[in-house]
């Protein structure tokens, strides 16, 4: 069965198309656009993807208006039912804002908008969006924001870590991020918020291609449903 | 003390930035005095800035035509065919005057603007690129003004969603008083789907869309056309304010716009505001255009007419539409989110009426504010050219320290504090930037095997030394950054950037290089598509070193050919292309190492360039040559430290002519490339470059952690600390 996803797109998001490539170019499928004042979202996806940008200019707070979009009421509800969600960078801070996953995204430590790439270790090897990463130790993608320091209070981060919910950890740590922490996924297993750039890592010509084994793992993920 | 209201209008136009004659021309062809609002328009219309008064006649000597050209100067970008039915459009834009005055706003809306060039023409933007020159380090002022600026760059096109892959930027003290800030975009469009802004038809609806008019950058084209002094600090209103998330909205809905099929005519609202874009579209289209001022979406209370046609309020457009298309406007703007309003239409009277409060206050014929725009021929003098040095004007030095000099000075020091803080990989196309060891910056054309190759160049202490070399020098050196990685240099975007034309000396160095890049232009096929003229760069009186910047574009057909100098394998062997007769004059070696500005820049044989490019260029697509990087400042051994950094290998290389070790190590002769090929390869590349007549020595071979020559033992990681640390030692306050 072929690969579903759909991209959310708000005013701002820059990065919809970016993901969408990802998608195409690894899983192939159909990728649909979902404007953000859309009240539902297409049937049968097997992928939500929350891409980068700065939605309504982070205004407020990253992600903090895109969270209230009318669309996010149908995100919700399918990933409710267990639909896979990808918050990317803004998409991450959006999963936050939208209470889908714990914890706040700040200002990074040094107050700077960093672009550079990135090592990242895999923390969790058995989530839906890791499983096609083997035995690899770590992963290169790249990274781009100014507003991308993962912050949760003691009891949550404890709650985080003793659930296994990261996924990725920065090998050096660019923003201050609390325990080193670039990526989790909720509870469910389901949800996954990442500030790294899979859609910029997934094929070789953009210098890394190890953003691919995560749509991968997704796209595998369906045929052993 | 005259009042504003009791001003003459002739002191009004004086202080508007109007000429007395430029003035008496005004009343010759009215016949009357014209009121307020008439000669604001006048006076932002015929300001240099908008004008190009002293520049046009020059400016003709460019060659703008070529096989790959669409449309050249005279447009709001220059257009070229990229194959398949593809377009590339992209300009270069100054935000000088803005940018020293308010760093991050003149920067961020210098990024602003110019994107706003390349959509107004249909075409997706798809890379950023920036030229700067600021003062010297040590001067006071230099440190914030870096600070904001790129903050200002970073902040606008990281918003807007559009890489910035590629730049320069220098620092000398000529550029004390005077930064400059050269913004170029690039983008993607169809071939057959190319916007225009004369007006086509009378009877059209004027569209005004975008952000509310407020009072900002009032007159900001004719504060860009005049020089500092020491009161320049109350020209900060002058300055734009920028909103990167209106201008993505307004890109947005700028494209859905011209797919829908109802736009006729596009420009957008840049220097001097609803002003030139009104003009300008009226007039191309030998029409005449109403507007009702009324109509003006505002941002501010009791905006009079005058500050509604001179604002220079950001992220606007003006677009005539096709009869009954104002719903499918409507309804695009209102997804986006954005102001608009149909303001006016196009008629057939040849003027520009601008209606406010019910009453005309402003009736001018169109034609004469072109024909009659004033075109200068103004005074100049043959520039005192830098004489020839001889080999006992180059002292020689210990060659360790002098790279570990060069590569460590503000000129040739790693950018890299700043080119961080820009998106280099949003839109996932990008295959070089400023941090991946090419020498130019390169973005796949979306969707397709193709990669367009973009470079920002110039040399300023060339230029200063011998402008009309130094001009042909930034036309060849773009050329061969191009032609480095792999793609067939089509056509440039030039920057002017000089003093006060009213200066002989500085009229002189205006021609002179000119005729340099022209010359160039010429030889290498690389027509001039569009430009930007920013003079008056001076303060109290001191002008800014004459700074010609080229911004190129080339194509790349299938981008797995491309090459760069980031994978030079141990083993491989180093050959250098082209001859080194030891040019010294006015060389990084001679500023940084011997504290000396002085000497005849190095010559630049066109006809060499091309053929050494050419085989260059076939040597990749043979992918013979593994890697490839052009030499410039610092010469050989400043290009064998960013080949072993970007590589991460030594290099042993040995100086095999009758030029002293330190010159033939950092002399600057252009039309040269050092390569990178497989053993197995060296003598065949030998045999080629023979037989193509040009000149071509193994200098070396890649592998072992040191850079070695006669007389220079670095190792990779003393190398690496030298490049990397002074900027950011320096933006901390540490050195």
């Amino acid at each position: 069965m072929a690969f579903k996803a759909a991209v959310l797109v708000f005013p701002g998001s820059n990065c919809d198309r970016d993901c969408k490539t990802a998608v195409e170019t690894t899983v192939g499928g159909k990728v649909d656009m979902v404007w953000h004042e859309d009240t539902s979202l297409p049937s049968g996806l097997d992928l939500i993807v929350i891409p980068g940008g700065f939605s309504y200019g982070d205004y407020l707070r990253c992600g903090a208006m895109a969270s209230l979009s009318p669309v996010m009421q149908a995100v919700k509800a399918e990933a409710g039912r267990g639909v896979s969600v990808l918050g990317i960078c803004n998409g991450f801070q959006i999963l936050c804002e939208a209470g889908m996953l714990p914890g706040a995204l700040l200002r990074n430590a040094a107050l700077k908008y960093v672009c550079k790439p990135i090592e990242l270790t895999i923390e969790n090897r058995n989530t839906r969006f890791t499983s096609a990463y083997g035995n690899a130790k770590s992963v290169w993608m790249t990274q781009g924001n100014g507003d991308g320091n993962f912050f949760a209070d003691e009891a949550t981060l404890k709650e985080i870590e003793d659930n296994n919910q990261v996924v990725f950890r920065y090998a050096e740590n660019p923003n201050g991020s609390v325990n080193d922490i670039a990526g989790i996924v909720n509870t469910a297993g389901n949800v996954l918020g990442m500030m790294p750039h899979p859609d910029r890592a997934f094929e070789q010509a953009l210098g890394s291609a190890d953003g691919a084994p995560l749509f991968h793992s997704l796209a595998n993920a369906l045929q052993t449903a | 003390m005259t009042t504003a209201s009791s001003k003459t209008m002739a002191e009004k136009a004086l202080e508007y930035g109007l000429k007395a004659d430029e003035y008496q021309v005004i009343l010759d062809r009215l016949g009357r005095e014209p009121n307020d609002v008439e000669l604001g328009v006048y006076s932002v219309m015929w300001s240099e800035h908008c004008s190009y008064k002293s520049s046009r006649l020059h400016l003709k000597k460019f060659p703008v035509t070529g096989p790959r050209v669409i449309c050249g100067p005279g447009e709001n970008a220059g257009v070229i065919d990229i194959d398949d039915g593809q377009a590339c459009i992209f300009k270069m834009e100054s935000h000088n005057h803005p940018s020293f005055i308010e760093p991050y706003q003149g920067a961020a809306t210098g990024v602003g603007g110019i994107m706003r060039d390349v959509f107004t023409m249909g075409a997706r933007p798809v890379a950023l690129l920036n030229a700067l020159r600021f003062g010297e380090p040590e001067h006071p002022k230099t440190r914030r003004l870096v600070e904001g600026v790129v903050s200002g760059i970073g902040g606008y096109g990281n918003c807007v969603g559009v890489p910035t892959v590629a730049g320069e930027t220098n620092f000398h003290a000529g550029y004390n008083g005077n930064i400059l800030v050269n913004a170029m975009c690039v983008g993607l469009a169809d071939a057959d789907k190319i916007f225009y802004s004369a007006a086509p038809e009378p009877g059209l609806p004027v569209v005004y869309f975008g952000s509310k008019t407020g009072r900002d950058g009032i007159h900001g084209a004719t504060m860009a056309s005049v020089e500092f002094s020491e009161d320049s600090e109350e020209k900060r209103p002058t300055v734009q304010v920028g909103d990167p998330f209106a201008e993505k909205l307004l890109i947005e809905a700028t494209l859905e716009l011209m797919a829908s099929g109802a736009v006729a005519a596009i420009q957008d609202m840049g220097a001097a505001g609803l002003t030139s874009s009104s003009v300008e579209m009226a007039g191309k289209g030998g029409l005449g255009i109403t507007l009702d001022l009324d109509k003006v979406p505002q941002r501010e209370t009791n905006m009079s007419a005058y500050e509604m046609m001179l604002s220079e309020s950001q992220e606007r457009m003006l677009a005539i539409l096709k009869p009954g298309r104002e719903e499918d406007g409507y309804r695009i703007f209102r997804k986006w989110g954005l102001d608009a309003a149909v303001i006016g239409e196009t008629n057939t009277s040849g003027h520009i009426v601008l209606k406010h409060k019910g009453e005309v206050v402003c009736d001018l014929p169109l034609a004469p504010l072109s024909d009659d725009a004033p075109l200068y021929d103004r005074p100049w003098v043959e520039p005192a050219v830098e004489p020839e040095l001889t080999e006992a004007d180059v002292p020689a030095h210990d060659l360790n320290d002098a790279l570990l000099r060069i590569i460590s000075s503000p000129d040739e020091a790693s950018k890299r504090w700043l080119w961080e803080q820009y998106d280099r990989h949003v839109m996932a196309d990008t295959l070089s930037d400023s941090s991946t060891g090419h020498d130019a910056g390169m973005v796949r054309v979306h969707g397709t095997k193709k990669a367009l190759a973009v470079t920002s160049d110039c040399t300023p202490r060339y230029v200063q030394a011998n402008p009309y070399e130094g001009g042909k020098q930034a036309v060849a050196e773009a050329w061969r950054n191009l032609t480095a990685v792999g793609a067939e240099p089509i056509a440039i975007t030039d920057n002017l950037n000089f003093g006060s034309p009213e200066k002989p000396e500085t009229m002189g160095q205006i021609v002179r290089a000119i005729d340099g890049m022209a010359e160039a232009c010429r030889v290498l096929d690389f027509p001039v598509v569009s430009g930007n003229v920013s003079l008056y760069n001076e303060t109290n009186g001191v002008s800014i070193p004459p700074t010609p910047t080229v911004g190129a574009v080339g194509l790349i057909k299938d981008y797995d050919q491309r090459t760069g100098f980031n994978r030079v394998q141990p083993g491989q062997v180093l050959i250098l292309i082209g001859e080194t007769r030891g040019e010294m004059g006015s060389s990084l070696y001679l500023r940084e190492v011997c504290d000396l500005e002085k000497g005849a820049p190095p010559r630049v044989d066109l006809d060499v360039e091309k053929a050494n490019g050419t085989l260059v260029r076939r040597l990749i697509k043979s992918g013979v040559a593994r890697g490839v990087h052009d030499l410039s400042d610092g010469g050989l051994l400043s290009a064998a430290v960013d080949v072993a950094l970007a590589s991460k290998t030594g290099l042993q290389l040995k100086n095999p002519t009758d030029l002293a070790d330190h010159v033939f190590g950092f002399a600057e002769d252009q039309a040269r490339y050092l390569i990178a090929v497989d053993e197995a390869s060296a003598h065949l590349v030998i045999a080629q470059a023979a037989e193509a007549d040009v000149p071509a020595a193994v200098i070396g071979v890649a592998g072992g952690s040191d850079l070695s020559y006669t007389g220079l033992s670095l190792s990779i990681e003393a190398l690496r600390k030298a490049h990397e640390d002074w900027l950011p030692a320096y933006m901390a306050g540490k050195n």
